[in-house]
């Protein structure tokens, strides 16, 4: 693209230059950036650039396509929804009365393997129709009091989950007290399957925003029950489960990362899961699913990225076409001044 | 008199017969009966401490054009920053963010507003201070005021009613005065109303006989009287009142009133005691409160808002029906939020009240909707705007030092889409400077340069034969043919258009001397003598040096004579007799001296005619004769004026000259000038006794007619003349007004002149200017009938004119002619007529219809109506354009007002929005200023619209997915930034450095000027358009994200993604997708747009690393967001680009696709420009250029057009007439 500079205006100024400075006081300074002069480089959208650019753009999409569909295609997941299957038949009428007596809610799921999964495979469980986002969730919460212990008393926005007794509760607020409760255990072959719990959440938060020296304190010892209860003998940063459930979900339905299989399952592995079903999705439907799954770089199984970027780069391919179409069948002469409004009104001179 | 005060001995008022003549009788009128109401007002003359009590305490001396004081600034201009809509709403979401409800803390509400209106106002108090210096100055004036014994200075403020005020030659008055007395004996005066009607001719006031002995300072110890006259009122041209004075009463009227911001011109000096003070005075009343001006774009602005509104309101009470349905139905299901412990918003048993609470809550979460920060940006760029319009050396006027300044800088984008121009014709188009150029003496036309309207033709006319050349030379045989008979029939012309060019450039070098321009050996240097008719040109340099009325004096450094004349054209007269060798010296009570250069060879002669009458001019008689009587003892009458008038009152031998000479009258006037003839008859002694009887009799006479008799008589006597030649004088225009207003035709722009002249004046002015010329049908609407005083005439006089506007319409109807152009010219009396009511719809219809509107006689009011009547009829936007403080009703009316500032006062630029210092300048400002910032603005606030609907509307379509709880998925401080800093600049930059083509193809394609007024860029299609693509932004980056994002991991580790990764991810994608966006909007980049726009995505990563990087308790969950969550994803990076094409997408098809199939003007001329084309192809760049004009049917190249098509039609029919000849010749 061309550098045009504005010389001729230059010499156009010329005469008013030379003239003799009389009364020269208020006379502006003469630069270009005031003369509005500056060089500058003028792209126009010729046909060829358009051609170009909408190729160009279907060239690098269509291969990023491929290869993030590629990529989602390689991921192995298996979802088993458990929260129907879960309740006894006899207690189905009267789910919400079942999940929260106090009688065993162990359960056990089978689910195959249908593909080898490499480890490490990655154990999530999801949740539906679950508000996480919503406001009075993602305030009720007091970083200051999860982060260390002389943050305490900070639990001011943590209402109604503030205080029991006229002392905080350590980690206060709706979040935290609503923490997801219910557990797996897997076994394969008869043989416990290991699920590393350690390193499920960011680091940063594990640091820098989980203290070392807080400890859960007056945690569901109110008269309303929320979910989990914390081991009160390790400080929150070591509380993974409860880290990753304070990274509040974006939208109502949502899987968050329960721990990591370390192991390769092969197809047609049957895989034993024993579930603790605690935790109370039944009052709102909200569905309950159990999620393994392995990764690829671009994470997990999602074709929609693939497919976006092959409709986008196959319609700037599709463009590319019809503007070559349009500038072989139709093609205008850049710059040609026929097209000026003036020569095509028949009332232009 | 023997104080040796310097006096004119001169009894002047000999020499107006007509406006200056005292009755005889004192008894003519008896005082007029001052009572009742409107006529309350008293003053004690010489007796101001009467005026310090009520009821007899008037308005100080003291004038205030500002808009606030130190009081009122707050209230007021906070008045007017809420009057903007937005601004009200961003209050009222200031104030709720100050109780729970709020979404966003409140700091971040109110620090935007405070600073938006905190700008604002301050560009306020400084525009209004500069009003308040400007004040002070006039307030600070010095005038010398009669104090205990004696004269002594006081302030202008401190003036009170009652004083007496002694003014000197070209001083201001401070206030309007009763004229008492002056240094002419006979209390006469001359003052000059500039200021006022922005005639420059001089108009004499005249004393009451009672008050001449009051003619020094002593004689006001003892001076006492009563003034009772009308209340203050505007009308410029009445006066009723009586003065009371040693225990008579005597009738005052409009001839002893001088009225303040007027000036005392060729008069020493005058008393006169104050009767109206600053607001009182005639000039204050006529002046109206500076309004303050809205560009069409800010009020279209205001409806885009009001649009926008209601998508507030729609979005935020689908969130609010949305909240409570959640509240009532679901909430109570959610165990996980203790619906059982519900705070006040949350309550599932009142969901009612929630929804009402989270409407005001939604309200200030969508604010995103209302860009705030689009009036600071507005505001930011038109300062910036304004400061290129001052810095612009093309505008810089050399001579004066005065550069444009953009007085207020909120009409910029308005000077883009102006379509009417309404001109003050004196000091505007023309310097009021008379160049004495060419005459017709005997038949003979001298005077070899050409007018600037000639100059410019002739250029002009170069140039297109140039073309022509290359066209014809491509042409066939034929062509060739007629072209050589072209040539051979104009090679006259061609010789002409040399000598006009070569001799504009020898006037360089000339010393000019003032008024006279006029250049030809054989009238110079006493070569007259050896050309036939001597004896002609004798008369004719004789009447111009007797036959006038002014006063020589002589300058004591240079020994040369300078002529304090009535109009400037007689000045121009007497300089050039003085060059001719026929110097003015002297005049004495009855007669005028001449110095005769060339009488006797090396001697000056001087030669005395006595003076035996004069008859002068009138706008009505259009002629001004003396009688004299030269040495020899011969009366002779000496008669200029108009040549209508003159070549009618030719005797039967007078006539010789007559066809030569109205054929250079024709000539003269086609080049723009000012045309005179000049006539003269002997006298028998007897005739002339019997005549000035009767002349004296009419004189004396105390009928009611009077004037009308004199007149009479007069015109017995100014008969049977013979005719000498004529002159023609160029009322000077201002640098480059022809070029310029041709220019600006071109444009499209329709130009009215609005002037206080003769009607005759104006004529002549538009025929310089190049807005009238030969062929033009002149419509003119005047009434015949003056006084209309009774309801019946009136009535009379309006069906006349409605009947001459219905007639006039009628015509241009029937034209068939394309070609055909009319001019209409109207005076200010049938203004007043055609101006109220039921008449104005026509005669604004008749007026659009006419190439030209010159309106003359106007008086100030009258201007400011025209340009309400233009403004609100056409529904188009005005500009008007003037230099003097009448033209200041109708700057202020005006959607843009443009200030002259020249020599003469300041008010006009006061008054005026934008202030230029030449007429020229005009179009650069208007076709190069105002087309860039019109496009500019236009872009801008399209983008602003586009980029917040984008953002905004995300918001909602979370609220949605999140049970419509008022929570947003970006952090505080993402939103915060967005409008101020990463969007900010480059919106900026758009709206500072854009430009769709140079300003140089600005000015040489006149016609993409009419993109502005056809509003071509911020029509509703247009800005539908944006905000169409703003939707469809906002739709692509929320749900692509959201499925990319949906459940899965959003990483090889395994990680999904939270509302923090999720609402940075999307908020990324806005930043890059909007900035792409404005990238793609602009044309043209320096260094600085690359800088502002791909910085601002470079600052948005910045950003949010270093966010990243402070302590969790401030960032939260960003707390190192990029660096360990989303840099490491290729996902983040892959949605980011993914988005922001597809966003850009169907703009990028819809520019391309507008490019190659519908390509607009400057789409064209950029491609030219980029590959250089104009340079290549320089004939096709030039064919271009000269088509790029509007069709307009004034402008001197229109003129041009005329006469080629008329010597072609000349030059077809000479060769059809050769083709015949040559057809018969051959059988033969």
């Amino acid at each position: 693209m061309s550098n045009n500079t504005a010389s001729s205006s230059a010499g156009a100024n010329g005469s008013a230059d030379s003239a003799a400075p009389r009364r020269n006081s208020k006379r502006p300074k003469y630069s270009r950036f005031t003369q509005q002069e500056l060089p500058a480089c003028k792209p126009i959208l010729t046909p060829r650039w358009v051609i170009s650019a909408f190729m160009l753009v279907s060239i690098i999409f269509v291969p990023i396509g491929i290869a993030s569909l590629f990529a989602s295609r390689d991921v192995v997941e298996i979802v088993d929804r458990s929260e129907t299957a879960c309740i006894p038949a006899q207690n189905r009428s009267d789910k919400v009365g079942y999940i929260q007596s106090s009688a065993d809610k162990t359960c056990n799921r089978t689910l195959r393997v249908t593909k080898r999964m490499k480890q490490p495979i990655y154990v999530y469980y999801q949740l539906d129709n679950f508000y996480q986002n919503h406001q009075r969730c993602v305030k009720s919460r007091s970083d200051e009091q999860l982060r260390s212990r002389s943050g305490e008393n900070e639990t001011s926005s943590c209402e109604p989950e503030d205080v029991i007794n006229g002392t905080a509760i350590v980690p206060c607020g709706l979040i935290a007290w609503s923490l997801f409760n219910d557990t797996y255990s897997f076994s394969h072959n008869n043989q416990q399957l290991q699920v590393n719990k350690k390193g499920i959440s960011w680091k940063s938060d594990r640091d820098h925003k989980f203290g070392k020296d807080v400890f859960p304190k007056n945690f569901q010892n109110g008269s309303l029950k929320g979910g989990a209860i914390l081991n009160t003998s390790i400080p929150l940063s070591d509380q993974e489960d409860l880290i990753v459930w304070m990274r509040t979900a974006a939208l109502p339905t949502f899987r968050k990362l329960y721990g990591k299989i370390e192991q390769d399952l092969l197809p047609n592995d049957e895989i034993l899961v024993t579930l603790e079903n605690n935790y109370n999705t039944y009052s709102f439907n909200g569905k309950k699913k159990l999620v393994l799954s392995t990764t690829s770089w671009l994470g997990g199984k999602n074709d929609f990225l693939g497919i976006a970027y092959l409709i986008v780069g196959g319609l700037c391919f599709f463009l590319a076409m019809c503007f070559t179409v349009v500038y072989l069948v139709k093609p205008r002469r850049l710059g040609d001044p026929s097209y000026l409004s003036w020569n095509r009104t028949p009332g232009g001179r | 008199m023997t104080r040796g005060r310097i006096r004119a001995r001169l009894r002047r008022s000999h020499f107006h017969p007509f406006s200056c003549m005292r009755p005889r009788t004192e008894d003519g009128k008896g005082p007029h009966p001052i009572e009742g109401p409107g006529y309350s007002r008293v003053v004690h003359c010489n007796q101001p401490r009467m005026h310090r009590r009520k009821p007899l305490k008037y308005c100080s001396n003291y004038i205030s054009t500002t808009k606030y004081n130190i009081v009122t600034f707050l209230p007021k201009a906070l008045f007017e920053q809420f009057r903007r809509v937005a601004n009200i709403y961003f209050l009222l979401a200031a104030i709720l963010s100050l109780t729970p409800v709020a979404p966003f803390s409140a700091v971040s509400m109110i620090f935007p507003l405070a600073f938006v209106v905190g700008i604002s106002m301050a560009k306020e108090a400084l525009e209004d201070w500069r009003r308040f210096i400007q004040d002070m100055k006039v307030n600070t004036r010095k005038a010398s005021v009669h104090v205990a014994d004696g004269f002594g200075y006081k302030t202008w403020e401190k003036i009170q009613v009652g004083d007496v005020v002694r003014v000197e030659k070209d001083q201001f008055f401070p206030a309007d005065l009763l004229l008492l007395s002056s240094s002419y004996e006979d209390g006469i005066c001359y003052v000059e109303t500039m200021n006022l009607d922005g005639e420059t001719n001089l108009k004499p006031k005249r004393a009451l006989e009672v008050t001449l002995p009051l003619d020094e300072d002593e004689a006001f110890k003892n001076f006492t009287g009563t003034i009772k006259c009308e209340d203050p009122n505007p009308s410029l041209y009445t006066f009723i009142g009586n003065l009371e004075y040693n225990h008579q009463v005597y009738p005052l009227d409009p001839s002893q009133i001088l009225l303040r911001d007027s000036k005392l011109r060729n008069t020493t000096f005058v008393y006169g005691v104050v009767i109206f003070t600053g607001f009182d005075s005639k000039v204050m009343q006529n002046s109206t409160k500076s309004p303050s001006k809205r560009s069409r774009i800010e009020r279209k602005m205001d409806k885009i808002i009001y649009i926008l509104f209601s998508l507030l309101l729609v979005i935020s009470l689908i969130s609010s029906i949305g909240f409570a349905v959640k509240i009532k139905f679901q909430m109570p299901d959610w165990w996980y939020m203790q619906p059982s412990k519900p705070e006040n918003l949350y309550d599932p048993n009142s969901p009612v009240k929630s929804g009402l609470a989270h409407l005001i809550t939604a309200l200030i979460l969508y604010g995103y909707l209302i860009p705030i920060s689009l009036y600071v940006s507005i505001e930011v760029v038109k300062v910036c705007q304004a400061k290129f319009i001052d810095e612009d050396l093309k505008m810089y006027d050399e001579e004066t030092g005065n550069t444009a300044e953009a007085r207020t800088s909120n009409l910029n984008e308005e000077l883009g889409q102006v379509d009417t121009i309404l001109s003050d014709k004196t000091g505007t188009l023309t310097c009021n400077q008379m160049d004495f150029l060419k005459c017709s003496i005997a038949g003979t036309a001298y005077g070899v340069r050409s007018s600037e309207v000639e100059l410019a033709a002739a250029k002009q006319m170069a140039m297109d034969l140039e073309e022509q050349d290359v066209e014809i030379s491509n042409g066939s045989s034929l062509k060739n043919h007629a072209r050589n008979s072209w040539e051979n029939s104009s090679g006259a012309p061609e010789i002409e258009l040399e000598t006009v060019i070569t001799s504009a450039d020898e006037k360089d070098q000339k010393t000019a001397i003032k008024g006279f321009s006029f250049e030809d050996n054989r009238l110079m240097d006493g070569n007259w003598l050896k050309e036939p008719n001597t004896e002609v040109i004798l008369l004719f340099f004789r009447i111009l040096a007797v036959c006038q009325s002014a006063v020589p004096e002589l300058n004591e450094d240079t020994g040369i004579f300078t002529y304090e004349a009535e109009s400037p054209d007689e000045g121009a007269f007497l300089v050039a007799a003085r060059e001719f060798g026929f110097e003015f010296c002297k005049r004495t009570q009855s007669s005028v001296i001449i110095r005769e250069k060339f009488a006797r060879p090396g001697q000056l002669v001087e030669r005395e005619f006595k003076i035996l009458s004069l008859l002068e001019f009138t706008s009505k008689r259009k002629r001004m004769s003396v009688i004299v009587r030269d040495e020899d003892g011969q009366i002779l009458l000496l008669c200029k004026g108009a040549d209508s008038i003159i070549f009618d009152r030719l005797s039967k031998k007078g006539r010789m000259y007559e066809e030569t000479t109205a054929k250079h009258l024709n000539e003269y006037g086609e080049a723009g000038l000012r045309t005179l003839a000049l006539a003269y008859k002997k006298l028998d002694e007897s005739e002339y006794n019997t005549w000035n009887n009767e002349f004296m009799k009419a004189k004396t006479s105390v009928v009611a007619d009077r004037d009308g008799m004199l007149e009479r008589v007069a015109d017995m006597m100014e008969r049977e003349l013979i005719l000498v030649g004529a002159t023609a004088v160029e009322d000077k225009l201002q640098k480059g007004v022809p070029q310029c207003i041709d220019k600006l035709a071109q444009a499209g722009l329709k130009i009215w002149v609005l002037t206080g002249d003769k009607m005759e004046t104006a004529i002549n002015i538009g025929y310089a200017c190049s807005l009238l010329r030969q062929g033009m049908k002149q419509i003119c609407i005047t009434v015949t009938n003056s006084d209309a005083t009774s309801q019946d005439s009136k009535q009379a006089v309006k069906d006349n004119i409605l009947h001459q506007i219905t007639n006039a319409s009628h015509m241009i109807k029937l034209e068939k002619d394309p070609l055909a152009a009319f001019a209409l010219i109207i005076d200010g009396k049938t203004l007043t007529f055609a101006l109220e009511d039921d008449m104005k719809h026509q005669f604004l219809a008749l007026a659009v219809e006419c190439a030209s509107v010159i309106c003359c006689r106007v008086s100030p009011k009258q201007k400011a109506l025209v340009t309400r009547l233009v403004k609100e009829g056409t529904g188009r936007t005005t500009l008007a354009i003037g230099d003097g403080a009448n033209d200041v009703g109708m700057i202020q009316e005006a959607d843009i007002g443009v200030g002259i500032s020249g020599v003469e006062g300041m008010q006009a630029v006061m008054a005026s929005d934008f202030s230029i210092s030449q007429f020229q300048f005009l179009e650069r400002l208007l076709v190069v200023h105002g087309h860039w910032c019109y496009k500019r603005i236009a872009q801008m606030i399209c983008y602003f619209f586009y980029k917040n609907i984008a953002f905004g509307l995300t918001l909602f379509y979370f609220e949605a997915f999140a049970a419509f709880s008022g929570q947003s998925v970006y952090d505080d401080w993402y939103m915060l930034l967005f409008n101020v800093v990463l969007t900010s600049l480059p919106v900026i930059s758009l709206g500072v450095f854009e430009q769709d083509v140079s300003s140089e193809v600005c000015l040489q394609f006149p016609a993409l000027y009419q993109q502005g007024p056809k509003n071509l860029f911020f029509d509703w299609y247009r800005i539908l358009g944006w905000m169409g693509n703003g939707l469809y932004s906002s739709l692509v980056i929320f749900f692509l994200n959201l499925v990319i994002l949906f459940d899965q991991p959003f990483r090889a580790e395994g990680q999904t993604a939270d509302m923090s990764a999720v609402g940075t991810t999307i908020f990324s994608c806005i930043v890059c997708a909007v900035n792409c966006q404005i990238a793609l909007t602009m044309s043209h980049f320096t260094w600085i747009q690359h800088v502002f726009v791909w910085g601002s995505i470079a600052s948005w990563f910045l950003f949010l690393l270093l966010y990243g990087m402070v302590s969790p308790i401030y960032s939260g969950n960003a707390y190192q967001i990029l660096v360990e969550a989303l840099g490491p994803a290729p996902i983040y990076w892959c949605s980011i680009i993914l988005v922001t094409v597809a966003c850009n997408l169907p703009y990028m098809t819809h520019i391309s696709f507008q490019r190659c199939i519908h390509p607009m003007d400057h789409h064209i001329i950029q491609e030219i420009k980029y590959y250089r084309k104009d340079v290549e192809d320089q004939t096709m760049w030039r064919r271009e250029r000269s088509k790029a004009r509007q069709e307009t049917k004034i402008g001197f190249s229109v003129r041009v057009d005329a006469k080629i098509r008329q010597l072609k039609g000349k030059l077809h029919k000479k060769h059809s007439t050769l083709v015949t000849q040559s057809y018969a010749s051959s059988p033969s």
